[in-house]
């Protein structure tokens, strides 16, 4: 558990944060430039004091101001992956990662040759840091904060500084983290794809105060989400499980709640974990089983609430466990009578695969 | 050889000083530059003058408050002399101190310049990594300020060579021990038929500038490959 309470001004600016935040995971610090998401990850890091507050990781304290207790970045055991990766520009790549080992605690859960392999640094182990790529670059920045051997692992828009071809190439590295080592992670991002496939937990921010916060599911639906990714985006995200193949149609049969989804993509076993995206505003709502449709995805559900969204309403239905949500104009609403506990079919023309395996991130449009 | 034994005597001795006045002000000298730099403190503005207080002081002035102060009847002087038996008065190594104070400003501005240059950000990845305060200063600042070392280093060498006022008045003109260049080529200036001796002097202390001068061009751009710059 991360707990996390601290204000902190600067000029006009002021931070106000308080929450916990569950252990292993990834927890993305999710808002707009200049909300305060690098602040709080420096008080978390120690390279910056907060005016007030509390900052402790299980039951090791590293800043009570109450108590006058603040604790050196050095020895707090941190990993930090900053936007411009900040190689040591007089060693080599090499020399970067002993750089870290060196100064490690004893305790070793991952030794130079597992970071290496893991990162695929082989190659660059005896080049100068200037002549690497971006993406490269960061490569070795994560490897190098892994080498610490740190209790949790601080990435600083990792990304931000990369073109597209450059971000994928090292999304799927920073994926098989997530998935092979058992290693927190605050990951600070303004890119809402990037939370979707790396996220497992997700916090809000605004003007330097937690708007809100929760599983990545559950804040899928949350109204204040919207504000900042734009109504357009707003959809839910589902931790779904992969049944297997089916064999008339080669479509993927993945499990969602109770209801099932055939998507196009191959190679999946069965049991593998797979996270889909299911935009708003690609559910159709039907009040009778569908039929003679296009549409070969629906799920069967309970409506839970019908909520204003402006110009039309968003409907949530529960398909078992997990909601959904539907973009839907007002007089849709009306002429279905849509309410609380009525049974309905959402129709989904879309589904986003946000590979939540280290196999399988893609995206990519199901047949419809 | 085609320089006659005092040219080559005072080319020594000029040398000898100059080297021993550079390692003397370097410690000291990324001491002042990364205080004047790196820490607020009350009375920095006036730390900061005191350094620079040689560019403006007459030589001569320096040559005084040297000879007060370390002189044989100098409280520092005495001490250095009875405690550590160290001489400085009327020796090379008083040529050294007072060469080294002249020069002590031009080495700090060297040094500081290049420590501004020092991304902070790279300190705080080393925090991040483990590294205390020192540890970050050894692996870190100083390697990304050798630049700045090494010009600071090779002008105050250049300036050491050619220092005449402040060592003249602290230590005098004393041939084989404080005769430097300088001194030397004024000496042959003041004694009659002097001219074509102190023209050599002269040509030589032309081609060693010029030397200095390429020399270092050569290291910092060595350097700067090295750091990948």
């Amino acid at each position: 558990m991360l707990t996390v309470a601290a204000t902190k001004r600067r000029g006009s600016f002021a931070l106000e944060v308080a929450f916990e935040l569950p252990t292993p995971g990834v927890v993305a610090l999710f808002g707009r430039s200049g909300c305060g998401k690098s602040t709080l990850v420096n008080i978390i890091a120690g390279l910056l004091p907060p005016d007030a507050g509390r900052v402790a990781l299980d039951d090791v304290v590293w800043v009570d101001t109450g108590q006058r207790l603040h604790m050196p970045a050095e020895r707090r055991g941190v990993g930090y992956v900053f936007q411009d990766a900040r190689l040591f520009p007089h060693l080599s790549v090499m020399g970067n990662l002993r750089y870290a080992r060196k100064r490690a605690a004893d305790q070793v859960f991952v030794d130079l040759d597992a970071v290496v392999d893991l990162l695929d640094l082989r190659s660059l182990l005896s080049r100068r840091t200037h002549r690497l790529s971006g993406g490269e670059r960061q490569r070795v920045a994560i490897g190098r904060a892994l080498l610490t051997q740190p209790r949790l692992l601080l990435l600083d828009e990792p990304l931000a500084a990369l073109d597209a071809g450059r971000r994928d190439e090292v999304l799927p590295y920073l994926e098989m983290l997530r998935d092979h080592l058992a290693l927190p992670m605050v990951y600070v991002t303004h890119r809402f794809d990037e939370v979707l496939r790396l996220a497992t937990h997700l916090v809000l921010m605004q003007d330097g105060a937690v708007l809100a916060q929760g599983s990545i599911g559950a804040m899928s639906l949350d109204p204040r989400l919207r504000s900042i990714i734009g109504r357009d985006e707003v959809g839910a995200i589902i931790d779904g499980r992969v049944l297997g193949m089916d064999s008339t149609s080669g479509l993927t049969r993945v499990q969602v709640g109770r209801g099932e989804l055939n998507v196009q993509y191959s190679g999946l076993a069965a049991g593998t974990a797979l996270r889909v995206q299911l935009l708003a505003r690609d559910i159709i709502v039907s009040t009778r089983p569908p039929q003679h449709l296009s549409v070969r995805n629906s799920l069967e559900g309970l409506v839970t609430h019908v909520q204003d969204d402006g110009d039309s309403d968003l409907v949530s239905i529960d398909i078992g466990n997990r909601l959904i949500m539907s973009r839907i104009t007002k007089a849709a609403t009306r002429e279905l009578e849509l309410r609380p506990g009525m049974r309905v079919w959402a129709l989904v023309k879309s589904v986003s695969l946000r590979g939540y395996s280290w196999s399988a991130p893609r995206l990519l449009e199901p047949r419809t | 050889m085609w320089l006659t034994s005092s040219e080559s005597e005072a080319l020594s001795l000029s040398l000898a000083v100059a080297t021993r006045s550079v390692i003397l002000s370097l410690p000291p000298a990324v001491l002042f530059a990364w205080l004047l730099t790196r820490p607020r403190f009350l009375g920095r503005t006036l730390l900061d003058a005191l350094v620079h207080l040689p560019l403006v002081l007459p030589p001569v002035v320096v040559g005084y408050l040297l000879l007060l102060l370390f002189g044989n009847r100098g409280a520092l002087g005495l001490w250095l002399r009875d405690a550590l038996g160290i001489e400085l008065a009327f020796s090379r190594n008083g040529a050294a101190l007072a060469t080294a104070v002249m020069s002590f400003p031009l080495m700090v501005r060297a040094m500081r310049i290049s420590l501004e240059n020092v991304d902070r950000g790279l300190e705080e990845a080393a925090r991040t990594l483990g590294a205390g305060a020192l540890d970050r200063f050894v692996s870190i600042t100083l390697p990304l300020m050798l630049p700045g070392i090494l010009a600071g280093g090779i002008t105050a060498f250049a300036a050491a060579l050619g220092e005449f006022g402040a060592v003249i008045t602290f230590v005098s003109n004393i041939p084989g021990e404080t005769r430097t260049l300088p001194l030397a080529l004024y000496t042959a200036l003041q004694s009659p038929g002097g001219d074509h001796v102190a023209a050599r002097l002269a040509s030589l202390s032309l081609l060693l500038g010029v030397g200095g001068l390429l020399l270092s061009e050569w290291l910092a751009r060595r350097v700067r490959r090295l750091l990948g710059r």
